[in-house]
């Protein structure tokens, strides 16, 4: 990967993100993972730990790391085993967390995207070490003063067992720019395949930095890991903060500490955890509870024809099918809607390219404006259709389509219900008065005219003065209340004056 | 080989265990004993052998049972927490985690 | 007729059936001569006889009663069960709802579980009728049952001495006919040891053929559940409701279908290959276990068996594989008990860490925190390999060595201890000469083997008669051939019709 220095250092970011897998029940009870319930009415007694229970796995939890896998071009292994990480912790109701160890579910991979540096967009690849199935913790809340009257905090665990696939990229970013384009396509991957909602203010998509410097050539600095980045805003800032901090650290001659940190959003810089002591041991063993997970070839299989088309295929298919530049193809394959509202335009339309530059174009900065989703445009994909046609048969200009497409934005909801999209679109254009004139004789009618009135430009013109012509276009279009067809007008004169 | 005394201090700050260095040394040398016992097995050769986890695995293969994704527990919030040491709204209560 | 504390589970079931006794008549019956022991216990001053065994920890006469009543209304429709009415109690480890579960520690004092263990369910489904909660090792971890928070329990045949453990509760009760069955648990010889030291029979079943779920766990990959009672005629009755794939609850639990382990009781074992390790009698046999045992088998020669010598090589090696592996998985099993959900919190504690210390340290008591301590040394980094994985492959190697062993033979036998049971406190200082005396049942509890104990006779060692018994190991599944030898045997001799002076 191209690496950019940061006054002469050379940033190197590894990503472990957490994403909460959308099942509705947890990875190893039968308690439902919905949100934002009144604390511990979903933690049952195994997600309590209560004496004498005992683990059994969702097979929609391993379904979706089957799907991820695919995803990203990984090994679904066949057979991967589930160890204990032995910690203590409020919130870890066991004394251990279930995750996987030495032989995860999903193994290598890599995740594509495309980054703008300066005017030229470039690939990059990020390599992902592993994805392995592990339960969330539970929540220690600090907040309430007045809880137990006070000084303490409050264990809830109904977020305890909540299915979580953990994805570790290699050390392979070095930009927080990169960081941050990897965090967004990752988070693209896993919404577009539906294996988690991707809601990360709920923590559904958990982003963890391992952000370390070197002079370049030099071998791989002393890495500290900014945990739980839940907004692509605050990564961007926490990284570029840990960087500064670290060089600043660097060039005043002190060595960095291997630690983990957290970001204050509020005060923009990192601080040191109070380390967990001891938590440098877990002594992983594989969990005597669940015997190895073995994934046959024909699940795999069922799972990968069941998928949707992921992304990158999309965009590919969009640059071959519909001749699209890589751009184009890419950006409109940025979410599940966009891609499909393209592809109904261009397949009604049969003008891929208008088409992608409208959606591109107006129809984004509309749905901007507005700030909502292509789900919600007021045009619908026919109806824009429908006028590309007419643009493209010359009925109306490019400037008079606008024009057009801004009434369909805004055109009422029964009027649209009632018509259907060709006719809406030429009920607008007749309205509006702005279809081009086509009718040679009337045309000829008023270029007559118009010439008559200005002898100096034609002469000026037949003298060999190409310039002049724009003289006479200008006040043909006028009397024609732009309406002329600029091509024809052209041709016309041509032939006059040739 | 044998525990030394800063193992056992070490082992019991991860096991989360407070013994007095009395008791904690008394236990030490039974450990020690055990340990004794316990060279015998460096000298088994194990290559080429597999772990055993789940024992019935020596004569059939035992694969993880996948369960179907149905929730099917309610709040039994009361009944979870009836032997719990301290509670305040739901919420455990421990004393203040600062992170 | 004979009291009804000396009647068997058949004999019972079969007397609920004709309606000679009621339901509750028994459980009251039970009730009372459990109270009794109870109260004995408390004031354990005076001449061995005036001594209680200390088998119960918890009794609840409502819910005993209700269960009954129950019962009796079931009977008289004539919907009863296959062992409905019959009284039995459960080792303190399984989970209750009508009873407190300790798991015979302070840690879980007073602990209410909101639901009950599989095993006691199924039970109660067969009609059985819970008289209460017994003693055992303090998270089963022991070979003596000297281990629990709440007192020792006393050997029936001697009360100075130790009932064996860690289900020492559940044969001391039934030794001393306080109840005529009992749930065990087995992780290296739970069941069968104290059943030979108390002259009683115990099963446990391949690990997985009953569930775990309700079980505090000591040992995940070597726990497993099994009934003690007076024969194996009783055990088959009590096994074969136990038994069955818990695929909802349990991971490790085996998909194979219940069992009527009665069924082939009676089949004759003319021409059955009985193999008997030479390293099960060895020097380090007592003699008069082994004359016991060489008695024993010369009954089942007569009965048409044939003995024939096998080697089991790695049995010595078993008590350190055992002794790592186990440690290690209750090292971990245990964490949860932080007194933050559960459990002892100490009283004085300044923040979460003296909190997590405290608590830990006042609920657990010494053997337990020793085998903490070397779990979470054989896990700890830069150990794991040497003992923890290498005492797995070893596992696998004993397995193996017993794979072989059945070409020659249909089932193992030989003694379950290598001495009778001991004094109270006779090894309290030295933990390591408990785990000595595993070292027969151990192999085939990390080989995940059935394996019982029968009554073979008494030593006479000790001045006086002390019950012996016989280990029977089979193949996976193969609980039902056991239980056939074991009943054979059973119809040959008196030892299990024995009681012990003064019950």
């Amino acid at each position: 990967m191209s690496s950019k220095l940061v006054q002469g250092y050379e940033v190197v970011i590894g990503f472990e993100t957490h994403t909460q897998l959308s099942t509705q029940s947890k990875i190893f009870s039968r308690a439902s993972v919905a949100f934002g319930a009144e604390p511990n009415t979903q933690a049952c007694a195994v997600d309590m730990a209560l004496p004498g229970t005992l683990p059994v796995m969702n097979q929609a939890a391993v379904e979706r790391a089957i799907q991820f896998g695919l995803a990203v071009n990984a090994h679904v292994a066949e057979r991967s085993i589930f160890a204990r990480k032995n910690y203590f912790y409020p919130d870890l109701p066991k004394g251990y967390q279930i995750s996987q160890f030495e032989i995860p579910v999903v193994q290598g991979g890599e995740v594509s995207f495309y980054l703008v540096e300066g005017k030229e967009t470039v690939r990059k690849t990020v390599r992902l070490v592993r994805a392995h199935l592990e339960e969330d913790a539970g929540k220690s809340i600090h907040e309430d003063a007045a809880l137990g009257g006070g000084g303490q905090s409050g264990i809830d665990l109904n977020r305890a067992g909540t299915p979580l696939l953990e994805i570790v990229t290699e050390p392979d970013m070095r930009s927080s720019d990169e960081a941050v384009a990897y965090a967004k396509e990752l988070h693209k991957i896993v919404t577009w395949i539906g294996i988690c909602d991707g809601n990360m203010q709920e923590g559904s998509f958990r982003c963890d930095a391992n952000v370390s410097v070197r002079k370049p050539g030099a071998p791989l600095g002393t890495r500290r890991e900014i945990k739980n980045l839940n907004s692509f805003k605050f990564m961007q800032q926490a990284i570029d903060f840990e960087v500064r901090w670290q060089i600043e650290e660097l060039e005043d001659g002190r060595a960095i500490q291997q630690a983990t940190v957290l970001f204050d959003p509020d005060t923009g810089e990192t601080r040191a955890m109070r380390t967990k002591e001891d938590s440098a041991d877990y002594r992983y063993f594989p969990d005597p509870d669940l015997p190895p997970l073995v994934i046959d070839r024909d699940w795999v299989a069922r799972v990968k024809g069941s998928m949707t088309e992921l992304p990158r295929v999309m965009a590919q298919r969009f640059v071959t099918y519909y001749a699209l530049p890589e751009y184009d193809a890419t950006t409109l394959t940025q979410s599940k809607g966009m891609a499909a509202y393209f592809e109904a335009t261009a397949k009604a339309c049969n003008q891929p390219k208008l088409a992608s530059n409208w959606i591109m174009g107006e129809v984004s900065r509309l749905l901007n404006a507005g700030d909502m989703g292509i789900e919600n445009a007021p045009v619908s994909a026919a109806q824009l259709a429908a006028l590309i046609g007419r643009i493209h048969d010359g009925t109306i200009s490019n400037n008079a389509a606008k024009e057009v497409f801004e009434a369909l934005w805004t055109a009422s909801g029964d009027l649209v219900a009632e018509t259907g999209a060709l006719s809406l679109v030429d009920t607008i254009i007749e309205a509006k008065g702005l279809k081009q004139m086509n009718d040679t004789g009337a045309l000829e009618a008023i270029i007559d005219e118009v010439l008559a009135a200005h002898p100096k430009n034609v002469e000026e013109f037949k003298a060999g003065n190409a310039k002049a012509l724009n003289g006479l276009v200008g006040p043909i279009m006028k009397v024609s209340k732009g309406k002329a067809n600029p091509a024809q007008v052209n041709a016309l004169l041509m032939k006059k004056l040739g | 080989m044998s525990l030394q005394s800063q193992d056992m201090v070490r082992m019991a700050s991860l096991a989360k265990l407070e013994i007095n260095p009395q008791e904690l040394e008394h236990m030490r040398t039974s450990i020690n004993d055990f340990f004794k016992m316990v060279q015998a097995i460096g000298s088994v050769d194990t290559t080429g052998v597999e772990p055993l986890a789940h024992p019935v695995a020596i004569i059939q293969d035992v694969t993880l049972r996948l369960r179907d994704d149905v929730v099917s527990e309610t709040n039994r919030r009361e009944a979870n927490q009836k032997s719990a040491p301290a509670v305040d709204r739901g919420l455990f209560l421990v004393p203040k985690v600062v992170e | 007729m004979s009291h009804l504390h000396d009647l068997t589970v058949a004999e019972l079931a079969a007397g609920l059936k004709a309606k000679t006794f009621s339901a509750a008549e028994v459980a009251q019956h039970f009730v009372t001569r459990a109270q009794n022991d109870i109260n004995a216990t408390a004031h354990v001053q005076g001449a061995d006889n005036t001594f209680g065994t200390g088998s119960f920890l918890a009794l609840n006469p409502e819910a005993t009663l209700a269960q009954a009543h129950a019962a009796d209304a079931r009977l008289a429709a004539g919907t009863g069960g296959a062992l409905e009415g019959v009284p039995l109690g459960h080792k303190d480890i399984f989970v209750t709802q009508a009873f407190p579960t300790t798991a015979g520690s302070k840690m879980l004092t007073g602990y209410r579980s909101p639901f009950d263990a599989t095993v006691v369910r199924q039970l109660a489904e067969a009609g059985m009728v819970t008289v209460g909660k017994l003693n055992c090792d303090e998270f089963a971890m022991g070979s003596a049952n000297e281990n629990s928070a709440f007192g020792p329990v006393r050997n029936p045949w001697d009360m100075s001495r130790v009932p064996g453990g860690s289900s020492g509760g559940s044969a001391a009760a039934i030794a001393a006919r306080l109840v005529p069955a009992a749930t065990g648990t087995d992780t290296g010889g739970s069941i069968r040891q104290p059943a030979s030291f108390c002259g009683i029979t115990g099963i446990k079943p391949t690990y997985g053929r009953a569930s775990r779920y309700g079980m505090v766990a000591y040992a995940s990959s070597l726990d497993q559940a099994g009934p003690m009672a007076r024969t194996a005629e009783d055990c088959a009755l009590l096994l074969s409701a136990m038994c069955g794939p818990d695929l909802d609850r349990d991971s490790t639990s085996l998909d194979v279908p219940p069992e009527d382990f009665s069924r082939s009781l009676n089949n004759s074992i003319v021409g059955l290959r009985i193999g008997i390790p030479k390293e099960f009698i060895g020097e380090g046999l007592a003699a008069d276990v082994r004359t016991a045992v060489d008695a024993a088998l010369a009954e089942l020669a007569k009965l048409g068996a044939q003995l024939v010598p096998i080697s089991l090589p790695l049995t010595e090696l078993s008590i350190p594989v055992y002794y790592i592996i186990a440690p290690a998985e209750a090292s971990s099993n245990l964490s949860r008990f932080d007194g933050v959900k559960f459990g002892h919190r100490a009283k004085d504690f300044t923040d979460l860490e003296s909190l997590y210390k405290k608590s830990r340290a006042e609920g657990f008591g010494v053997e337990v925190k020793r085998r903490i301590m070397t779990g979470t040394y054989v896990l700890s980094h830069g150990y794991y390999d040497a003992y923890y994985l290498q005492a797995q492959k070893i596992r696998r190697m004993i397995a193996q060595d017993f794979q072989n062993a059945f070409k020659v033979c249909d089932v193992i036998a030989g003694p379950v201890a290598p001495k009778v049971a001991w004094k109270l406190g006779e090894n309290a200082n030295d933990p390591v000469a408990d785990y000595l005396a595993d070292i027969f049942t151990l192999p085939a509890s990390l080989a995940g083997l059935p394996g019982m104990s029968v009554p073979a006779g008494f030593g006479m060692g000790q001045g006086k008669p002390l019950p012996v018994g016989l280990q029977l190991i089979g193949n996976y599944l193969k609980e039902a051939q056991l239980l056939n030898v074991a009943h054979r045997l059973q119809q040959a001799t008196d030892f299990h019709l024995h009681k012990p002076e003064g019950v």
